[in-house]
């Protein structure tokens, strides 16, 4: 089995987000940037894919500028075997992304399609969901446990009311929720060896897809701060207040 | 033009995130359409033509829309969109689950997770877990978009009688099937719906201790939550996490107990309209936006407060 994972480079988690001043977007020069967290999974379940003897190839595929190379050789620093960088100076919407990703796809034939749920910067939650559809195979999103066994997928996802167990097939495009395992940290001699493992650059214009935006972003501003109240005493202080200062209970 | 509603149901009642959906709605077109994909959803189909903001029900009753597999489901909203303006369902894991494959379709960009509406182009919506908030604008022919509930007020059920249409179901080769649904069964609300939630954190140590929670909750008909931290040590369900990795909520109270308020939790419960900290650490971020702090030891102040509680109801019957 092939398979195939969906990384993205974006602001790491820890960072504070900061809004640019002239609001027409967030700053993202000289932060620190890392693996979208749930794609730093989907490349865990892979790396366990091969060890477990599931899986005999496992690429990387990324969507970005040159430093996305970054994020590709993390991936490889993890396990991944070889990573493409789909080259993009623009920002894509997950439309875009998604028909990129079909060309690669079409190109590679893996057997599986592993991405986080969703990136934490644009927070769309759609890229996996689309590609799926635009590849007609079956979809697992926000999946929390993954068994595959002779051809047959078993997978938990994660919905509002709890779990959901669905049977499925290969080829299958899964989107990874944080729970579905701990992503492992790439030894000094892995990253090393990540080094010299291949990666190979793809200009998106040479793919023939639209990849103009459909959204324009008009401004993006800071939320409301919410103000700090004030520090109750003791609990009779707290329930009177709640009771006839707040009016809530 | 029309704006058509994706209905999210479990085949009896609608979800609470379908009444939302329709107040957003109503922000763009007075021809507000409801569809609901299910099985044997006559009886839900009746129910939902009261609701006074909807002009027409779309059913589409087949066995096999029973558990929502969004193979099956979404060619048929695709089916329709060319008479809609715009297509709207909740950004719940059942509207993230499916809409995009209409985009996929209908080949237009959805726009996740809108928190306002400005005009029939424009909305406003959070990045970065709520760290920033976007306005962005599209001409595309058909807007597809997921509301966030918790944004938009409940519409009213009754004073309506929409029309009711049935379409036909168009099926579609699915290789997936359903296996099961873990549900965990609570008297208690809704979590994404509750008046009042209460939520604890890691300062509880343990599952058994949660019951205080469970208390206090019972006390206030309040929906349990919890911090991330304490679903990934095993006190509780990942179907109670508040944060942006679980459930976003917007309550008239939230009272987070032995939460230290980390951004990532900050971003599922700052909407809320009184927020309560309980924590022994003076320090822990979560009392920078809570509007009453109480540093206290939770395990003295949980029981205190149910008794305060049980006096106050004494005083007023």
């Amino acid at each position: 089995m092939k398979v195939l994972v969906a990384v993205k480079r974006v602001v790491d988690y820890k960072v504070q987000i900061r809004v640019k001043s002239d609001n027409s977007g967030v700053e993202t020069q000289n932060v620190k940037m890392s693996v979208n967290p749930p794609d730093e999974n989907a490349i865990e379940e892979a790396v366990k894919l091969k060890e477990q003897g599931l899986a005999n190839e496992i690429i990387s595929v990324s969507i970005g500028d040159d430093k996305s190379q970054d994020v590709l050789r993390t991936s490889m620093a993890m396990g991944i075997d070889r990573s493409i960088l789909v080259k993009s100076q623009n920002t894509l919407e997950p439309l875009a992304v998604a028909k990129t990703l079909k060309i690669i796809i079409d190109k590679e034939k893996p057997d599986l399609v592993l991405m986080g749920k969703q990136a934490i910067d644009d927070d769309s939650n759609q890229t996996g969901q689309i590609l799926s559809a635009l590849l007609n195979w079956p979809q697992g999103c926000f999946i929390s446990n993954l068994k595959i066994e002779n051809n047959k997928v078993f997978i938990s996802r994660e919905i509002d009311e709890g779990i959901e167990n669905l049977e499925t097939s290969l080829p299958a495009v899964l989107t990874c929720d944080l729970r579905l395992n701990t992503p492992r940290f790439a030894s000094l001699p892995n990253i090393m060896k990540a080094k010299k493992k291949p990666l190979e650059t793809i200009d998106i214009d040479t793919l023939g897809i639209d990849t103009s935006s459909k959204i324009k972003t008009l401004k993006v501003i800071e939320p409301p701060k919410r103000k700090a109240g004030i520090m109750v005493n003791d609990v009779k202080e707290l329930v009177q207040k709640l009771k006839y200062e707040a009016k809530v209970i | 033009m029309s704006v058509l509603v994706v209905a999210e149901h479990d085949n009896k009642n609608l979800k609470s995130s379908t009444l939302n959906t329709i107040s957003a709605a109503e922000k763009l077109s007075e021809d507000i359409h409801l569809l609901i994909l299910g099985n044997k959803i006559e009886d839900l189909a009746k129910s939902s033509k009261s609701i006074q903001l909807v002009k027409k029900v779309i059913i589409c009753d087949h066995e096999k829309l029973e558990n929502q597999i969004p193979e099956l489901s979404s060619p048929i909203i695709s089916n329709l969109a060319e008479n809609y303006s715009h297509i709207l369902a909740p950004s719940s894991t059942f509207g993230k689950n499916l809409l995009p494959r209409v985009s996929a379709q209908l080949d237009v960009t959805q726009i996740s997770d809108i928190i306002g509406i400005e005009s029939q182009d424009t909305f406003i919506r959070p990045i970065y877990a709520g760290n920033a908030i976007s306005y962005v604008q599209t001409n595309q022919k058909i807007n597809l978009m997921t509301i966030r509930p918790t944004s938009f007020e409940k519409c009213e059920e009754a004073g309506g009688d929409a029309a009711v249409e049935n379409i036909p179901f168009i099926d579609s080769e699915v290789k997936t099937t359903f296996v099961s649904r873990e549900v965990s069964k609570s008297d208690r609300p809704e979590l994404g719906n509750a008046r009042v939630v209460v939520s604890g954190g890691r300062g509880l140590e343990n599952s058994d201790n949660f019951k205080l929670l469970y208390d206090l909750a019972d006390k206030l008909n309040a929906a349990v939550g919890a911090s991330r931290a304490a679903v990934d040590s095993g006190y509780i369900g990942n179907e109670y996490q508040v944060g942006q990795t679980g459930k976003m909520v917007a309550p008239e109270l939230y009272i987070a107990v032995g939460i230290s308020g980390a951004i990532q939790h900050l971003a599922g419960m700052k909407e809320s309209k009184v927020i309560v900290a309980i924590n022994k650490d003076l320090e822990a971020p979560i009392f920078n936006i809570a509007d009453y702090g109480l540093s206290s030891d939770l395990f003295q102040a949980i029981p205190e407060i149910i008794k305060e509680l049980d006096l106050l109801n004494q005083i007023e019957s």
